[in-house]
């Protein structure tokens, strides 16, 4: 991906968010389309056929980054208030995207490439109408919403997210799920041509796998996201559609997904795989129940000072309300 | 912070003769730019903690660097008996092991702490629950009481006091040390995670090459001595 340095400015000087992606997308788009020009005019003089593709696939417009683009949003009543939003550039510069290497900083830096466009989601499995989405019906399906929700990981850390999304259950509906759906799985996307080969990082079985009971899946809180504060999610952040279930811990939430099948059965998923004393199907966030190596009592907000950072965690991350109904008499230490 | 085999005979003539000979100017110098290497790492998480640049998650960035330093320097004190074994001309390494050795302690005291004011809090109930429950952190505990021992007997007098034998014996616990290290290394990530095989990797190499240091060094000495009108050698 061509990424232009910004020139060296005193801060005073910094111009808005905005209007620097304004002007960087534009310098882009000029950068790229003389470049294929330049390519293209070189290859008809050659006459060679390949080459051409070959240049129009290294600077492929639709590879293009999205993020940035303003997306139109209303406000909803399932938003989360009282909470200190954290910095985009810490949500955007501190992810768990195994396929893009294990470090928090290495997604921000490999997942430019992620194709994005062209994009479709394929619902299948126990649907009357199992239909495949283009990305961009998917945006007009419902209006943007703005909600923020507590983000809180496994690994015992937290955020506040201001997501763009409608609940997952719209998309649901579209498509007429027979009473045999039991589960709900989503499916990431994942190439080895794209999501470079991580193997000394970690040793996970790709497509990264998740998955939601029928009733979890229908509640509104669940999230189809396209976006965080109020623009397209970046790609680190699992763009151009991900779920979100704010009362989960984090990596119930798939990212850059491109499959949504119906199953009667509870499907595997990769954590669960992975380490299933660890990694529950639920994972409810539950402050009573410990993982394995570490207490969930408390969690570490992200971007404060150290000495700040520490907080109480709340029993279904703080959405108990909206949801602690769908798991009356179930044991929840049992299924954690 | 330990002595091998091969170094018990530092004291031997040939051996102090050898590093009388490097100037004490030049050790010195060498002493203060080990000592700044040492404290690097800890000068940045001050200045990064006192900035507030610890990054987006400062509590981890600080268990993290403490812990990676403790285990690197682990590593590097556990490098300079085979080094040293490669030729005579780095005999002198040895002059910096106690001091590396005691920042190795340092680190991971610094490392315990993070765990028990930044994560449990210094409350009683969450570190028993810690350490009763939590098998990395029961290694993690591990490792510093094994630290501990050949962090107090570090000094002259010390090693006077138990005589050249049982400091060597006593010792040898950083073996165990950096095992148990690795342990708890290994146990913090999660399943599949390959973060800590580098530090594994150089720790088994350190370890395993021991043995095969000093079988090479016996079958030199046997034929040293074998050779009619020769000395023995008092070399290692």
């Amino acid at each position: 991906m061509l990424i232009g340095k910004p020139p060296d400015v005193p801060s005073s000087e910094i111009t808005s968010r905005e209007a620097y992606n304004e002007y960087f997308n534009r310098r882009r788009s000029e950068r790229r389309s003389f470049l294929r020009g330049v390519v293209a005019a070189g290859a008809v003089a050659l006459g060679a056929d390949r080459l051409a593709e070959l240049a129009a696939n290294l600077i492929d417009p639709r590879i293009a980054a999205l993020a940035g683009t303003k997306l139109q949003t209303v406000k909803s009543p399932l938003t989360t208030t009282g909470e200190q939003l954290t910095s985009f550039d810490d949500i955007t510069h501190y992810n768990n995207f195994y396929e893009f290497g294990v470090d928090k900083d290495k997604p921000a830096k490999n997942a430019g490439g992620l194709p994005t466009r062209p994009w479709t989601v394929k619902v299948e499995g126990k649907v009357a109408k199992p239909l495949t989405f283009d990305i961009e019906a998917l945006l007009k399906l419902r209006p943007l919403e703005d909600r923020v929700y507590r983000h809180r990981c496994v690994e015992g850390w937290s955020m506040v997210i201001p997501w763009v999304g409608y609940s997952l259950s719209e998309l649901i509906k579209q498509c007429d799920p027979l009473p045999s759906a039991k589960y709900v799985q989503f499916l990431s996307y994942f190439d080895h041509h794209v999501e470079k080969w991580y193997g000394e990082d970690a040793t996970i079985f790709w497509p990264y796998s998740e998955g939601l009971r029928m009733d979890e899946a229908m509640n509104p809180l669940t999230l189809l996201t396209f976006g965080l504060y109020g623009e397209v999610l970046p790609n680190q952040d699992g763009a151009p559609v991900r779920i979100v279930v704010p009362w989960k811990y984090g990596f119930k939430s798939a990212k850059s997904i491109v499959t949504v099948r119906f199953v009667d059965k509870m499907p595997s998923t990769t954590w669960n795989d992975q380490a299933p004393n660890e990694y529950g199907f639920y994972s409810n966030v539950n402050p009573n129940v410990d993982h394995p190596r570490w207490s969930q009592k408390t969690e570490r907000r992200i971007g404060l000072p150290f000495y700040e950072q520490r907080r109480t965690t709340l029993m279904f991350n703080g959405y108990g309300d909206q949801v602690a109904s769908m798991y009356n008499g179930m044991n929840l230490a049992k299924n954690f | 912070m330990h002595m091998s085999a091969n170094s018990a005979n530092a004291a031997s003539t040939a051996n102090a003769a050898r590093l009388a000979i490097m100037k004490r100017s030049t050790v010195l110098i060498l002493k203060t730019l080990v000592w700044i290497g040492c404290l690097l790492p800890l000068a940045t998480a001050i200045y990064e903690a006192v900035t507030n640049t610890l990054g987006p998650d400062p509590t981890a960035q600080l268990a993290s660097i403490t812990g990676l330093t403790a285990l690197w320097m682990l590593a590097g004190t556990l490098a300079i008996s085979p080094l040293r074994s490669l030729s005579p001309r780095l005999s002198w390494l040895i002059k910096f092991r106690r001091l590396l050795g005691l920042f190795v302690f340092f680190y991971a005291s610094l490392h315990m702490l993070t765990w028990l004011g930044l994560y449990a809090g210094f409350d009683l109930t969450t570190i028993t629950a810690d350490i009763t429950k939590r098998r990395f952190i029961i290694m993690g505990v591990t490792t510093w009481l094994l630290l501990l021992p050949l962090a107090v007997t570090s000094t002259t007098w010390a090693i006077r006091k138990l005589g050249g034998k049982n400091w060597n014996r006593l010792h040898m616990l950083v073996y165990l040390a950096a095992l148990t290290a690795m342990a708890h290394y290994w146990w913090k990530v999660k399943t599949g995670v390959m973060s800590p095989a580098p530090y594994t990797l150089v720790i088994l190499v350190l370890l395993g090459i021991r043995p095969l240091l000093a079988w090479n060094r016996k079958r030199k000495a046997r034929a040293e001595s074998s050779r009619p009108g020769n000395l023995a050698s008092i070399e290692p």
